[in-house]
C-alpha cells in the first residue's frame, strides 16, 4: 500500500472533489432551470410543442452522454462557422462544453420526470383549481407545480445521484475533477488501487450526502402529501 | 463516399458494443438474480452482504470502478502469477474487464429490481405449490420465476437502456467498441461531427428497438393480466 502518495495528493483530490461539486451543482440547477418549463409545455398531450420537447427528451435520453459531450466538444469543432463565432472561446473550452452536455442531458431526463409527475396528478386537484374560478397560469403556479414538483422527489433524486456520477465523464476531456485526479495519481505512481479507491470513497460519501439530503427534501415537501 | 467508407469500421464497432452489453446483461442478471435471493433469505450473513454490494456499488460512478477493475485487476493478476511462478507479463483483456464491470455494477441495479419483484409475487402462490408437495427448486422454476419475471420487467428494461448507453466508457480502456471506431473515424477524415453524430444514431436505434421489443415483451407476459379501469 502506498499512502504517502495519496497523503501528498490529497489536495490535488480535493480541488477535484471541488471541480466534480461545481460541475454537479452547475448542470443540476441548469437542467431544473430548462426542465421546469419544458416539463410544462411536454405535459400538454397533443400539442405540437409537446412533440417537438419529445424529440429533444428522446434524442438525448436515447444515447449516451459521453457521445453527447464529445459532439459538442469535439464534434462543433469541425465547423469554420462556429470556429469563427463569438461562442468560440466558450465552446473551445472543456468545461463550458462538459457542462452544456450536463446540462442538456439532465435537462431531458427531468423534463419527463416533471412531465410525469403533472401528467399524474390526482384529477382532484386540478378540478378543485377550475372550480375556484384560477386561470390556466394561476392554476400551474400554485397548484400544478408545487404538487407536480414535490411528486417528482423521488424521481429526481436518482437522476441527482446518476448526473453525480456523470460527472466523472469530465476527466476524459481532460478536466481535473476527481475521476481525473485518480487517474492523474495512477499514471504518476501506479498505484491503481489506492487512486481509485481513494476517489471513490469521496464518491461515495457524496452519494450519501445527496441522498441524505433528499430524504430531508421528501420529509419536509413530499410526505405532508402523501395519504397517512 | 457516404462516411469515407468508414461504415463498415463503425458496424463492426456497433457489434462488439452489442455484444459487451449482452455478456454484461447475461451477468448482471446471474448477480442480481443471487443478490435478490440473498437479499431475501433468513441468513443475516448474506443479507448483509447483499446490501454492501448494492450500496457501495450505486454510490460510485462506473467509470471509476471500470478504471479500478482494469488497472487494479492488472496489477493484482500480475502480482499473483509472479507469486505463482509466472514471470511473462500478462495483459487483460479489456472486452473482459469491460464485461466484468458493467455486469458487476449492473448486477446491483438488477438486484433491487429483481428483489421488488420476487416480493410482489402473491406468497399464496409458493404456499399451494409447497401443499402439491413440489420440491423448492420446482417451486422456483416453475411458479415463482415465470410470476416473478413480469414484474421485473420493468426495471429490466430501464437498466438494460442506462446499461447500453454505460458501455459508451469501455472506450477509455481502449476496447475498439462503436464509440472507439467512432473517434478513430473523426480523427482520419476530420469530420468529427459527422461520426460523433452517426454513433449518436446507431446507439439511438439500439435504444429505439430495444424499447420496442420490451413492450413486446411486456404485453407478451401480461396476457390473462386482469387490470382496473376507471
Amino acid at each position: 500500500m502506498n499512502l504517502e502518495a495519496i497523503q501528498e495528493n490529497l489536495p490535488l483530490y480535493l480541488s477535484g472533489a471541488l471541480a466534480t461539486f461545481e460541475l454537479l451543482v452547475i448542470s443540476l440547477l441548469l437542467g431544473l432551470l430548462i426542465a421546469v418549463p419544458l416539463g410544462v409545455l411536454r405535459s400538454l398531450r397533443g400539442s405540437w410543442i409537446s412533440r417537438v420537447i419529445w424529440v429533444y427528451t428522446y434524442v438525448f435520453r436515447g444515447t449516451p452522454m459521453l457521445v453527447q459531450l464529445f459532439l459538442i466538444y469535439y464534434g462543433l469543432a469541425q465547423f469554420e462557422a462556429v470556429r469563427e463565432s463569438f461562442a468560440w472561446p466558450w465552446l473551445s473550452s472543456a468545461w463550458f462544453c462538459a457542462c452544456l452536455s450536463f446540462v442538456l442531458n439532465t435537462g431531458a431526463y427531468t423534463t419527463e420526470i416533471i412531465a410525469g409527475s403533472i401528467r399524474a396528478l390526482p384529477a382532484g386537484e386540478i378540478e378543485a383549481a377550475k372550480s375556484l374560478g384560477m386561470s390556466r397560469w394561476v392554476m400551474f403556479r400554485r397548484i400544478v407545480l408545487p404538487s407536480a414538483l414535490r411528486r417528482s422527489l423521488p424521481a429526481y433524486s436518482n437522476e441527482a445521484i446518476f448526473m453525480l456520477h456523470g460527472t466523472s465523464l469530465a476527466s476524459i476531456v481532460t478536466i481535473m475533477d476527481l475521476t481525473g485526479a485518480a487517474r492523474q495519481v495512477n499514471s504518476t505512481y501506479y498505484i491503481p488501487f489506492e487512486a481509485f479507491i481513494t476517489a471513490a470513497v469521496f464518491y461515495f460519501l457524496m452519494t450519501l450526502s445527496l441522498v441524505a439530503l433528499f430524504h430531508k427534501a421528501e420529509a419536509r415537501w413530499l410526505k405532508p402529501l402523501m395519504p397517512r | 463516399m457516404f462516411l469515407h467508407g468508414f461504415l463498415n469500421s463503425l458496424l463492426e464497432g456497433a457489434g462488439v458494443t452489442l455484444s459487451v452489453a449482452l455478456a454484461s446483461l447475461a451477468m448482471a442478471m446471474a448477480l442480481g438474480l443471487l443478490g435478490a435471493i440473498a437479499k431475501l433469505s433468513k441468513f443475516r450473513f448474506a443479507r448483509g452482504l447483499a446490501y454492501l454490494y448494492t450500496t457501495l456499488i450505486r454510490g460510485v460512478p462506473d467509470l471509476v470502478l471500470m478504471l479500478l477493475i482494469f488497472y487494479g485487476g492488472q496489477v493484482a493478476v500480475n502480482e499473483i502469477a509472479l507469486r505463482l511462478g509466472h514471470e511473462e507479463y500478462i495483459d487483460i483483456n479489456p472486452y473482459v474487464a469491460g464485461v466484468l464491470t458493467i455486469g458487476f455494477i449492473f448486477g446491483a441495479y438488477l438486484t433491487e429490481a429483481f428483489r421488488g419483484a420476487f416480493l410482489a409475487v402473491p406468497p399464496g402462490q409458493r404456499e399451494a405449490g409447497l401443499a402439491f408437495g413440489l420440491s423448492g427448486w420446482q417451486i422456483a422454476w416453475r411458479i415463482t420465476l415465470p410470476q416473478m419475471f413480469r414484474h421485473a420487467l420493468p426495471g429490466l428494461s430501464n437498466n438494460w437502456l442506462v446499461l447500453i448507453k454505460s458501455t459508451a466508457i469501455v472506450s477509455v480502456i481502449g476496447l475498439s467498441d462503436l464509440m472507439t471506431r467512432g473517434q478513430q473515424a473523426a480523427g482520419s477524415t476530420r469530420e468529427p461531427f459527422v461520426f460523433y453524430l452517426a454513433v449518436a444514431l446507431i446507439y439511438l436505434s439500439f435504444t429505439s428497438v430495444s424499447e420496442l421489443i420490451f413492450n413486446w415483451l411486456e404485453k407478451r407476459f401480461s396476457i390473462g393480466v386482469r387490470k382496473g379501469t376507471l
